[in-house]
């Protein structure tokens, strides 16, 4: 199905729930009124990034009344959107919702948490026990979260559960200055969606912020990547933007017929051997 | 090293991001940093006047008796040629009236004592503006430790602790920075004669090589060796490197309770911005 897809480049406040739900709502907003189908929000986009001591405090309950909101407004356009979630045994989780028809239809708790570098999520958080597809009204979906996306078996995972979407929400810190035109973090990245996208054969929505959070920048360049690895829509680099791209059934369909490696993937020779690498075997 | 050079466009996209954004988000407009005359604080000065506007840029101008004249020229230049507003403020009454009961203090401690008195004036016009006060101190200084812990090296926002001084020069160049500062020896200005690069015993060049490599690229000892550097030159620079460690972290606190400032009570500091 052909359908406008809408990248919210937001700069949420590190912190603040509230201000942040008006970002988002507002941005919501734009989107039914540009008629997209679909809107993505980035990583943590109702709290912001580096939060450290404050998780508990910014956590919500997936039945909390600022996720009921958001889930009212998904009956006029679908949502995907990143928050810090709370369960009744007070396990907190890097989550991402997708929300349609006043529906919450998937929920992914980001599985790889980084921990080196600048990073220090796992301190604070717990850890996602799943990888799966859903099924939307524009077809079959996987969500990841940011460093979700670096590991290649998620990504995989994914396709061979149908998805031929990946929607990937991002809070990609900006690093590594060199002579080369753009930042390190953001090359890789986009060799990263766009191969991704053209070895399984899948769209590839990403959403990444912008803003600083104690200087440390996030580079934003949000992008819709078609199935062929092709960038058909980019959002601009360090500075809040709001992408619309079409996202179109023929050049998924084409893509799928010229290049059939998804169709032809052999997922019993894999699982033989990841069986077989699991238990120690070494041939 | 290729990996020193950088494309100074996107750095100074990057800085002029920063300082935009942390000095905005604390609902402030200004910034006020010290004009030495020196390239690094004309850097921050223009990196601030294209961030925040030439009109919300301070620059305090703050020489003692013996000052090198040329100091207050260059610096003098940087605030003209930027329009930013600027403000000569002597410090030697406060810092001969210290002394005079400490006649016999030597060199280091009346340089640190100068860069101290400085330090306390931007922080009084930090209150007065009010504006945040901009650090100058580049990777290079920083990691050496070559700098006064709550004189140069304190500041709310430093826009250049995380380039080295060659790439300090490239992005003057980018930014327009006039070329007698680009192009004159380093100097921290607290004796007659003083330069940077004699004080150290190395030059800037050399020892960004070295550092770019140990720290940026975590190069082990027998790497450096075979990339040519002396053994004795990479010691001393990782004890220097070492030794100076406490001036870029907080002072120690005594733990005592569950929830200690900064080991076990952590926020970033832009919580709320």
């Amino acid at each position: 199905m052909d359908f406008t897809a809408a990248l919210a480049q937001i700069k949420p406040k590190l912190g603040c729930l509230d201000d942040n739900c008006s970002m988002v709502e507002a941005a919501i907003e734009r989107g039914i009124a540009e008629r997209a189908g679909l809107i993505l929000f980035p990583e943590l986009s109702l709290t912001g990034y580096f939060l450290k001591d404050l998780v508990p405090d910014v956590a919500l309950r997936l039945d909390s009344p600022v996720i009921e909101k958001i889930r009212n407004l998904s009956r006029h356009i679908s949502i995907a959107l990143g928050f810090v979630e709370v369960t009744d045994d007070y396990r907190f989780f890097n989550s991402a919702l997708y929300l349609e028809d006043g529906q919450i239809r998937h929920l992914h708790r980001k599985v790889y948490l980084p921990t080196y570098g600048l990073f220090d999520e796992q301190r604070y958080l717990a850890r996602g026990e799943q990888l799966r597809a859903f099924s939307t009204k524009f077809g079959r979906m996987g969500m990841l979260i940011c460093e979700d996306m670096w590991h290649l078996s998620a990504s995989y995972v994914m396709a061979m559960d149908g998805a031929t979407t990946l929607i990937c929400l991002s809070s990609s810190p900006g690093r590594g200055i060199s002579e080369a035109e753009t930042l390190g973090s953001t090359a890789a990245w986009q060799k990263l969606t766009s191969t991704t996208a053209m070895f399984l054969g899948c769209r590839v929505l990403y959403c990444n912020r912008v803003g600083y959070e104690d200087g440390i920048n996030f580079w934003g360049g949000s992008e819709i990547v078609a199935p062929s690895g092709e960038v058909t829509a980019r959002g601009r680099i360090f500075e809040e933007d709001f992408v619309l791209g079409a996202v179109d059934e023929g050049s998924l369909r084409r893509e799928r017929i010229f290049s059939p490696m998804i169709r032809d993937e052999n997922l019993a020779v894999t699982m033989k051997e990841l069986r077989r690498i699991e238990c120690g075997g070494s041939n | 090293m290729a990996g020193l050079r950088v494309n100074a466009q996107l750095l100074r996209q990057v800085l002029v991001g920063f300082i935009r954004d942390e000095v905005s988000k604390v609902g402030i407009r200004k910034a006020v940093l010290g004009l030495s005359g020196g390239i690094d604080s004309a850097l921050v000065a223009y990196l601030a006047a294209e961030a925040l506007g030439a009109g919300n840029v301070h620059a305090c101008i703050m020489p003692y008796k013996t000052s090198n004249p040329e100091s207050e020229a260059h610096a003098r230049l940087v605030a003209d040629r930027l329009g930013i507003n600027c403000q000569v403020i002597e410090i030697t009454p406060m810092v001969d009236a210290y002394f005079s009961l400490f006649p016999d203090a030597n060199n280091m401690r009346r340089g640190n004592k100068m860069a101290r008195e400085r330090m306390t004036i931007l922080y009084d016009h930090s209150a007065a503006l009010p504006a945040l006060v901009l650090g100058t101190s580049n990777k290079t200084e920083l990691l050496l430790g070559y700098g006064t812990l709550y004189g140069d090296m304190s500041s709310a926002l430093n826009p250049i602790g995380d380039i080295y001084k060659t790439q300090v020069w490239q992005l003057a160049e980018e930014m327009g920075v006039p070329r007698e500062i680009v192009e004159k020896k380093p100097s921290a200005d607290l004796w007659a004669g003083q330069t940077d690069e004699q004080e150290l015993g190395f030059t800037y060049r050399e020892v960004d090589e070295l550092l770019y490599r140990m720290i940026d690229l975590r190069m082990s000892r027998p790497e450096l060796a075979a990339a040519g550097f002396a053994d004795d030159f990479v010691a001393g620079i990782h004890s220097r490197v070492q030794n100076s460690h406490f001036k870029r972290r907080l002072p120690v606190i005594a733990k005592v309770s569950n929830r200690t400032i900064d080991r076990d009570f952590r926020y970033s500091r832009d919580w709320g911005k």
